[in-house]
């Protein structure tokens, strides 16, 4: 039958739309998804001077902000057996993150605005984490300095892992905790991106 | 781990062959909606779907449906005047995908729809028969009698120009 499936490939070839036609409608799809309350996920990515950063929001906040090293469709794997698997591409509920974060990137802001979702983190963790922010721009803090901030000044090792575990990087400036030594310590993003945020805080 | 992929996945994997079958079974015109509410409506119920479903008959099963609202709507707007509803294809088709779209849209609903889900979307018989309802060997049938009708009507004897593009 092979006259058949030529026929077949004919009518595959024939039918398939202009490029920018999917484009369109996976926009289309995106819109309606957020008017009818569909959209539990929302992700985009934006290009950075630490390399390509993946956004995500729920219509609580931003919960999500990944290095390209923690790869990507991973990272989306895990949004979706975690929060839902409505997870998809558009961009526009994160129009003022990535503006927020282009702004970070060209020394014109020094502490972000837009709303939180901590849904990914829990427990002490979470309390470590929400200490980071009274680490200043520009400054940085040792993992025993923020033990003690976050009422467990022996936790040392459980503050390294709040930092390497934090799920939004960058906002959440777990790049400004270093050793007890002055030297740099562990990133999740790699120690050339922590050294990065450092220098252009530092400028 | 069986665990269910993202939807943004699914509409990566699956959005060009859907947008094939709505192009099929309700025109050009009309694809863009059976599409977009066809993807609406899957994403609504992906959270219930089991994670070892099989997507893309799931999908096309929607479409279907989906299909019939949108021929419905459309029969209902065509009010008999002397106003022609323009449901050319795209100027930049050339003339034998006009060609085909012709011949598509001539054959009878059963027989496009079963050239589309098993030739377009490549779901087995089976699959066609439950979606269509009826016999898989009457699924079989309506989908040779469409290709045969096709056929004669000179599809596929067309140049092949148009290139494959992919996502």
């Amino acid at each position: 039958m092979n006259t058949e499936s030529d026929l077949a490939e004919t009518l595959q070839q024939a039918l398939i739309a202009d490029p920018h036609r999917l484009d369109r409608l996976h926009r289309r799809l995106g819109a309606a998804a957020e008017t009818e309350g569909l959209l539990d996920v929302a992700y985009r990515t934006v290009d950075s001077p630490v390399g390509t950063l993946l956004i995500a929001a729920t219509d609580t906040g931003l919960v999500r902000v990944a290095y390209a090293k923690e790869d990507h469709d991973h990272v989306l794997q895990t949004l979706s057996d975690r929060i839902s698997p409505r997870v998809l591409h558009h961009p526009t509920r994160l129009d003022a993150t990535a503006r927020e974060l282009d702004e970070y990137f060209t020394g014109r802001r020094r502490t972000f605005d837009v709303t939180l979702d901590w849904r990914l983190v829990a427990g002490f963790r979470a309390t470590v984490l929400r200490h980071l922010t009274d680490i200043e721009y520009g400054h940085t803090a040792s993992y025993a300095t923020l033990a003690e901030l976050a009422g467990h000044p022996k936790a040392i090792r459980a503050v390294g892992t709040a930092c390497a575990t934090n799920p939004l990087p960058v906002v959440v400036p777990c790049h400004r905790v270093v050793r007890s030594d002055g030297s740099m310590g562990g990133y999740l993003g790699g120690s050339e991106a922590k050294a990065t945020l450092l220098q252009l805080e530092a400028a | 781990m069986s665990s269910k992929l993202p939807f943004e996945a699914v509409v990566g994997i699956h959005g060009a062959t859907v947008l094939r079958v709505c192009v099929a079974v309700v025109g050009h015109a009309e694809a863009d909606d059976a599409w977009s509410e066809t993807f609406l409506s899957a994403m609504k119920a992906y959270p219930s779907l089991p994670a070892d479903a099989n997507v893309e008959a799931w999908l096309v099963t929607i479409a279907h449906r989906r299909a019939i609202d949108v021929g419905r709507a459309r029969s209902r707007r065509a009010v008999p005047t002397d106003s022609i509803v323009d449901r050319a294809a795209p100027p930049d088709r050339c003339e034998s995908d006009a060609d085909l779209m012709a011949a598509l849209e001539a054959l009878p609903d059963k027989q496009r729809q079963s050239v589309a889900y098993h030739y377009l979307a490549g779901l087995p018989y089976a699959e066609v028969a439950s979606i269509l309802g009826g016999t898989t060997e009457a699924a079989r049938r309506a989908a040779a009698d469409g290709i045969a009708t096709l056929r004669r009507s000179g599809v596929g004897a067309a140049s092949q120009t148009t290139e494959r593009s992919t996502r």
